[in-house]
């Protein structure tokens, strides 16, 4: 057993009032591993890290940090680790040299070592070609290499990583874990904060933590293993997955189960009952055994995802003339100055369809869903919402669609009460109708108990509800949903999911941004946005088709990605 | 329309009460500034230290002394007897004003000679020193009127006998409360607006206002009427207050003041939404606004005329709503200003209103595209 660095016993730290933001966590972490801290947005990743980093103190239990303690020899701590915060203090104004040169100040590196060890720092993040650029000019995935580079001036005997992939694109994440993991075989002890479950499987040990509380303490191929034999895909399923996918979910042997591309993942309560096949899956449906992921068993432990029935849905008419084009990009094209954020993106999204748009921070793929949704007038090319041109009549075709931001984006000030009554009344409802709607979305969401709490201090997953609920209250034809389920637990994005599908199936037309491969396969279609241009676009099968090879017979939606994107590439290098 | 205008009006409101900070806005500095223009920044001089060298041995350098002892202005007098200590009491200054009667005073009095009294002031303090200047220079001159009409050795001079209209005690608080009604409108109507757009777009719930299918003229509309409700709410507060606390007369129509107050608060408003849209956070439109509030304030004619300030600025003025609701605050309290007097006042105010607003609808409109 390799040297423990870090020992956790029994630590709780609480802000204010609220419930603690960690809960009794005890747990370790070694020299020459990663341990993955893993967990959705509150679940304390930051609050323990920045314990180990000896910036907050906790209030009970007791810490120990390559022998010192937190609370009392905090300084000694910050010479012997490499800390990286989810926003990283790189200086945008400075160059790629300069900012490691002030950390090599601040950090005290003799000036006789500079030479060698910033050498080695360009070679080892692969920035050498850049070093006289600004920091600021640097896109989301070498801005992280830059900030690892600067927390590696002095190599540390640990090194915390506080959420280092968030908002960079699938290549970058690859190469920044290939980074670390040449410092982990170097002996360095590193933990990695993340709220992708993906990631937990490649750390070599997992803190699985929710709410302040730790779920799980192991290797991630332990945890995994609980769901061994319980995963099967349901494929060839006839006609539409989500009604299928919801009458699954209906049975009393599923604990689980999201669309996959064409397929649909289940998981069974126990490994003695395989589920049973519903009959709205078509005749030919069938199921093949799959391997467990760690996500399965995270939702296992957490009891099992929220069923597959939406209130909300069933309350919604349905809106007839299926197949029917709702949304329609035809050539969006916007400049920013010389700057081409968003170059001839065209696709149609059809009643009862959910797009995705899918690329990394800084693709374009933010900029081409503001085009759509009006928030950003485009610089050619045209957008229709319902039939209506976005350029003529904005508020028309606003008054057709929802949208629902990535970050909360409602009165914080306001209760949820008075949230729902004014985008009820900016939505043209009133009297009698005004009533219903918002009582219905007081009783789909289960918002009854937390109606006057200003809606800032709601749970996360309470704030998510109110969101959608705000979004689809004057009963959108055109859903825009903007990253909805980045940083929220498995369940809520289950519930949240289960919500949109029943929606979907009732006519309604979704466009969905995401950077989350896993949520990719929810999607009917996807675009592939890349450096202000739609790449590929296709069903998530399709896409993963044209990433077969010989060595990867199944490829995953990462793996597509990252081929296409190479594929795109090495065009633009010939052409 | 209606509907949807109501609830961005409501939230607007809500929005302001609910939030801490804001709502400190609301109280904080207007009873600050209420506190420390009405009893702190006054422009009288009250409390004034003196110093006397009387080298006359007669009668009427004695009696010259008394009247400047008697009159309540003066805190103390001291009396010295050497040039010397008159210099160093101005130096240190124990004195604003020395006063030094010299040794022919009584003898050129009873002779009908011109009789003269040297005051020295002190410059440092130009302001006071002027109004000390002014208030000693009446009491010597009346005491020579009265002497020399007493003893009838001259005819009988002409005596000049003021009369203060409107303000018969020249009360401080009469001339700067009716103004600080302005001042504190401009102050809510301005932050309150400024605070608006900035704090949309700082906390992100710009973007979800904008998905809504809201018309940018009810967007606007929606921004701009809270801001006025509230100004006008802190108008009707320091009219309460500058009836019932400071006792100033309210002589002239209410309801001229209220009508000119809505096109005040209409033109300060564009200003505030001017500085909203430009501004992506709360702490830039706090700043953008004082950066508006400090010239405009001072260039008003709140505390110092207009008519003192140089030629080349007087102009500037006159594009300072501030400038002629003042004229307003001030007529309609102290002496019942007439009908068309308010309206020639408010023409100016319509104008730069519709300037104002116009630009600030302009800026918004590009800021959002």
């Amino acid at each position: 057993m390799s040297k423990t660095l870090v020992r956790l016993h029994a630590v709780t730290k609480r802000f204010g009032d609220a419930p603690p933001a960690l809960d009794a966590v005890s747990g370790s972490v070694s020299a020459g591993a990663i341990t993955g801290l893993v967990g959705p947005d509150g679940a304390g990743k930051t609050t323990l890290i920045r314990l180990m980093a000896g910036l907050v103190t906790a209030e009970h239990g007791s810490l120990d940090v390559l022998g010192f303690n937190p609370a009392t020899q905090s300084a000694s701590i910050h010479t012997a680790i490499g800390y990286m915060p989810q926003r990283f203090g790189l200086y945008e104004d400075l160059t790629v040299e300069e900012n490691l040169t002030l950390y090599a100040d601040l950090r005290a590196l003799p000036t006789a070592q500079r030479a060698d060890v910033f050498e080695e720092l360009l070679a080892f993040t692969d920035l050498r070609s850049f070093k006289t650029r600004p920091a600021g000019k640097l896109s989301g995935g070498m801005k992280q290499k830059l900030g690892l580079a600067c927390a590696l001036i002095r190599k540390p005997r640990l090194l915390l990583l506080d959420e280092p992939t968030v908002g960079v694109d699938p290549i970058s994440r690859r190469e920044l874990w290939r980074m670390v993991r040449g410092l982990r075989d170097e002996g360095v002890g590193v933990v990695w904060s993340t709220a992708y479950l993906d990631e937990a499987e490649a750390c070599d040990r997992v803190l699985l933590m929710n709410a302040g509380k730790l779920l799980f303490d192991g290797p991630p191929r332990e945890l995994t293993r609980r769901t061994e034999g319980r995963v099967f895909r349901m494929v060839d399923i006839e006609g539409r997955r989500r009604p299928a996918l919801a009458a699954t979910l209906a049975l009393p042997e599923v604990i689980d189960g999201v669309v996959q591309g064409r397929a649909i993942r289940v998981v069974a309560r126990d490994a003695q009952h395989v589920p049973s096949v519903p009959r709205e899956a078509g005749p030919h449906a069938r199921l093949l055994p799959a391997s467990p992921r760690f996500e399965d068993s995270f939702i296992d432990i957490l009891g099992g995802g929220p069923g597959g029935e939406s209130k909300l849905a069933e309350g919604v008419r349905a809106i007839p003339g299926r197949g029917e084009n709702v949304i329609e990009a035809r050539a969006l094209t916007k400049r920013f100055g010389d700057f081409t954020a968003a170059s001839e993106i065209s696709f149609n999204v059809s009643r009862g369809e959910i797009f995705g748009l899918l690329g990394p921070n800084g693709a374009g793929k933010s900029t081409t869903f503001r085009m759509l949704c009006g928030l950003l007038k485009p610089t050619s090319g045209e957008g229709r919402v319902a039939g209506i041109d976005l350029r003529r009549d904005t508020a028309g075709a606003r008054g057709r669609l929802g949208y629902m931001a990535q970050k909360f984006s409602l009165y914080g000030d306001l209760s949820a009460r008075q949230n729902l009554r004014f985008f009820a009344g900016v939505y043209g409802l009133s009297g009698a109708r005004k009533r219903q709607q918002i009582e219905q979305m007081i009783d789909v969401f289960a918002l009854s108990a937390h109606l006057d709490m200003a809606s800032r201090e709601l749970p996360l997953g309470f704030k998510q509800r109110l969101a959608l609920a705000c979004a689809v209250m004057h009963e959108p034809e055109a859903l825009f949903l903007d990253e909805p389920t980045s940083g929220v637990d498995p369940i809520t994005r289950r519930e949240f999911w289960c919500h949109i599908n029943g929606l979907v199936e009732k006519g309604v037309a979704a466009v969905v941004t995401t950077h989350f491969m896993e949520e990719a396969e929810y999607c009917d279609r996807i675009s592939l946005i890349y450096r202000g241009r739609s790449i590929a676009l296709g069903s998530p099968d399709e896409l993963k088709a044209r990433a077969v090879t010989k060595d990867r017979p199944e490829p995953t939606m990462e793996d597509a990605f990252v081929a296409l994107v190479e594929a795109y590439d090495r065009t633009q290098v010939a052409a | 329309m209606w509907a949807r205008l109501l609830a961005l009006i409501v939230k607007e409101l809500l929005v302001v009460l609910r939030d801490p900070r804001s709502r400190f806005i609301l109280v904080g500095p207007p009873v600050v500034q209420l506190v420390v223009f009405a009893f702190a920044a006054t422009l009288e001089v009250k409390n004034v230290d003196l110093v006397v060298l009387n080298r006359d041995e007669g009668a009427s350098g004695l009696e010259l002394v008394r009247r400047i002892e008697g009159s309540p202005t003066f805190r103390s007098v001291l009396a010295v007897h050497d040039p010397k200590a008159l210099q160093k009491a101005i130096d240190q200054q124990q004195a604003i004003c020395a006063v030094h009667i010299g040794p022919s005073f009584s003898r050129d009095l009873v002779a009908g000679r011109p009789a003269s009294v040297q005051f020295m002031l002190d410059g440092r303090r130009s302001n006071a020193a002027q109004i000390v200047n002014g208030y000693l220079g009446t009491i010597v001159n009346t005491y020579v009127a009265d002497e020399n009409e007493r003893s009838h050795r001259v005819a009988s001079t002409p005596r000049v006998v003021p009369r203060n209209w409107f303000n018969p005690n020249l009360t401080f608080t009469w001339f700067t409360v009716p103004g600080l009604i302005a001042i504190v409108a401009q102050l809510i109507g301005l932050i309150v607006t400024a605070l608006s757009v900035a704090r949309e777009r700082e906390l992100g719930t710009f973007d979800q206002l904008m998905v809504a299918p809201l018309r940018t003229p009810e967007i606007l509309l929606g921004k701009l009427i809270p801001p006025m409700l509230i100004g006008l709410a802190h108008i009707t507060l320091y009219v309460l207050a500058t009836v019932l606390i400071f006792s100033v007369p309210l002589r002239g129509s209410l309801l001229l003041l209220y009508g000119s107050a809505l096109f005040f608060l209409a033109a300060v408003a564009g200003i505030g939404l001017f500085i909203s849209s430009l501004c992506a956070t709360q702490q830039q439109a706090i700043l953008g606004a004082f950066l508006f509030l400090a010239p405009a304030t001072l260039l008003s004619g709140f505390a110092t005329p207009i008519e003192n300030m140089p030629p080349w600025l007087q102009p500037l003025t006159t594009v300072n709503p501030l400038r002629y609701f003042l004229v307003v605050t001030r007529g309609v309290f102290l002496k019942a200003m007439p009908f068309a007097e308010v309206v020639k006042s408010t023409v100016p105010l319509f104008f730069i209103a519709v300037v104002t607003l116009t630009v600030a609808a302009w800026l918004f409109r590009r800021r959002t595209e």
